[in-house]
């Protein structure tokens, strides 16, 4: 028990190392969020002008908007570990592998809050949704994808930082293995949007849940052989 | 020797699945001709998932052992199994034409969750090509390849749960082709095309194996004579010096 407890403080403190560094620099949040901007503009541009059209269509350009501004964000969480071999030495200190990767994915989940939100708030005044009155559903379905986002975008950023042409890589592999988070939180968006008509909402969180928890088992039990190499 | 007389058991025995999946096997009633293609598509589509389990199996083993051959075995797995995806794809594109009327079906899970193991297994492959250093390359796709591995059943789920929770109108689906009441001749010629179809994988798969520790050979002896040339430049420097002094 007392380990366990050691590690949760290690990854506090790596996530906190995170939020701080994020707060100073704002490397990961601001250059995303204004890309996300950019990318549910150029939505509108893709869709519109039919208002209705773009309501419909508004879940699912949510969600793409999260998910590809989202792969920014951790790589760049992770390129601030390249910096002076700051990874090297985090590897080095004598604690759980796990607890780094809780650490980093915490810090990822943080910076993916945020921008859900921020995309979230847009994409209500941007295609003329009514996200205030299913505010609780919506912000759950937010919690879980962002937290998703993090978990497989922080194991994949691991496995690519030290890599050749890691901006094409790291979205190459981690599109595919978010598929079902974004199917499910494109559903659970849009039926909390319609205000679930069919009963349908809760099975969608719950995939999230599930996807969540075991992304993030994957990740914590393999995290720590990208650091030995 | 012997897996060359493998290879042409193999040979010979895909030709003649495919002689009696053509020619000797009477056309489905519904379907028509167009259900002979289900023969190699699900022997295709049952060898894919068999190679992406050696591949998960194969990383796992790395870890554990840090034995290379196991790396070697992974990569044999990863690359014969996007190869047989894409052949399953294809051929379940071109079954879906004439009996669905379009090439692809977003709505049948099983297409849509291969067509993204297809591009999991790329990248795979991809990742693999991008790093040089054949411990990293190992445990890097080991890691990429297992969780890869966990993340098929929930694409698989979610996909099945996203058509079921839209209920729309019902299409003739693949599993009625081989439903128990089939005709023992077309359950007797899928059974037959699977086993030629193993026999090709294993000929294959040991190809790819031996051409994969060969690599490996090579990779280690380049490096060794980038040391030797490193280590007699180092000398000469040294011997030019003294004679200097």
């Amino acid at each position: 028990m007392n380990g366990l407890r050691t590690e949760a403080r290690v990854a506090m403190a790596i996530a906190r190392k995170d939020a701080v560094a994020e707060l100073r620099g704002r490397h990961a949040t601001v250059s995303t969020l204004f890309f996300a901007a950019v990318v549910l503009l150029l939505f509108g541009f893709a869709l519109g002008p039919d208002a209705r059209r773009l309501a419909e269509a508004a879940p699912g350009l949510l969600w793409l908007a999260i998910v590809f501004a989202g792969i920014l964000a951790v790589n760049r969480l992770h390129l601030l570990e390249t910096d002076d071999a700051a990874l090297e030495q985090l590897a080095l200190y004598p604690v759980a592998r796990r607890a780094i990767y809780a650490g980093k994915a915490l810090g990822g989940f943080a910076v993916m809050l945020v921008l859900g939100v921020v995309v979230l708030g847009a994409v209500g005044i941007l295609f003329a949704v009514d996200i205030a009155s299913a505010w609780l559903p919506l912000l759950s379905t937010v919690i879980l994808g962002a937290m998703g986002i993090a978990a497989v975008g922080t194991f994949y950023a691991g496995v690519t930082v030290r890599m050749r042409a890691r901006e094409v890589m790291l979205p190459l592999l981690v599109l595919p293995v978010l598929a079902p988070l974004l199917l499910g939180a494109v559903r659970a968006t849009a039926a909390a949007l319609a205000g679930d008509p069919f009963g349908e909402l809760g099975a969608w969180l719950q995939l999230l849940v599930a996807f969540d928890l075991i992304m993030l088992m994957a990740g914590a039990a393999t995290y720590g052989f990208l650091l030995e190499d | 020797m012997k897996t060359r007389i493998l290879g042409f058991v193999a040979l010979a025995a895909v030709v003649s699945a495919a002689i009696v999946g053509l020619f000797v096997v009477p056309p489905d009633l519904n379907q028509g001709d167009a259900q002979r293609i289900m023969y190699p598509h699900v022997a295709s589509a049952w060898l894919a998932y068999l190679s992406f389990g050696v591949t998960a199996v194969g990383g796992v083993l790395w870890l554990w052992r840090r034995d290379l051959r196991f790396d070697a075995v992974a990569l044999s797995g990863a690359e014969i199994g996007v190869m047989f995806t894409a052949f399953a794809i294809w051929g379940g594109m071109m079954w879906g034409r004439p009996v669905w009327g379009v090439f692809w079906q977003w709505e049948d899970p099983r297409l849509t969750t291969t067509a993204l193991l297809l591009a999991l297994y790329v990248g795979y492959l991809l990742l693999r090509r991008l790093t040089e250093d054949p411990e990293r390359r190992a445990t890097r796709a080991a890691i990429v390849g297992l969780v890869a591995a966990i993340d098929i059943p929930i694409v698989h789920f979610s996909v099945e749960w996203w058509r079921g929770l839209h209920q729309t109108a019902t299409i003739a689906s693949p599993e009625r082709a081989l439903d128990p009441a089939a005709p023992m001749v077309f359950v007797g010629t899928l059974m037959g095309t699977l086993a030629a179809f193993s026999l090709a994988w294993l000929y294959l798969m040991i190809r790819r194996y031996e051409l994969a520790r060969a690599e490996l050979a090579r990779e280690e002896e380049a490096r060794r004579g980038r040391l030797r040339a490193v280590q007699a430049a180092a000398a000469n420097l040294r011997s030019q010096e003294e004679a200097a002094r």
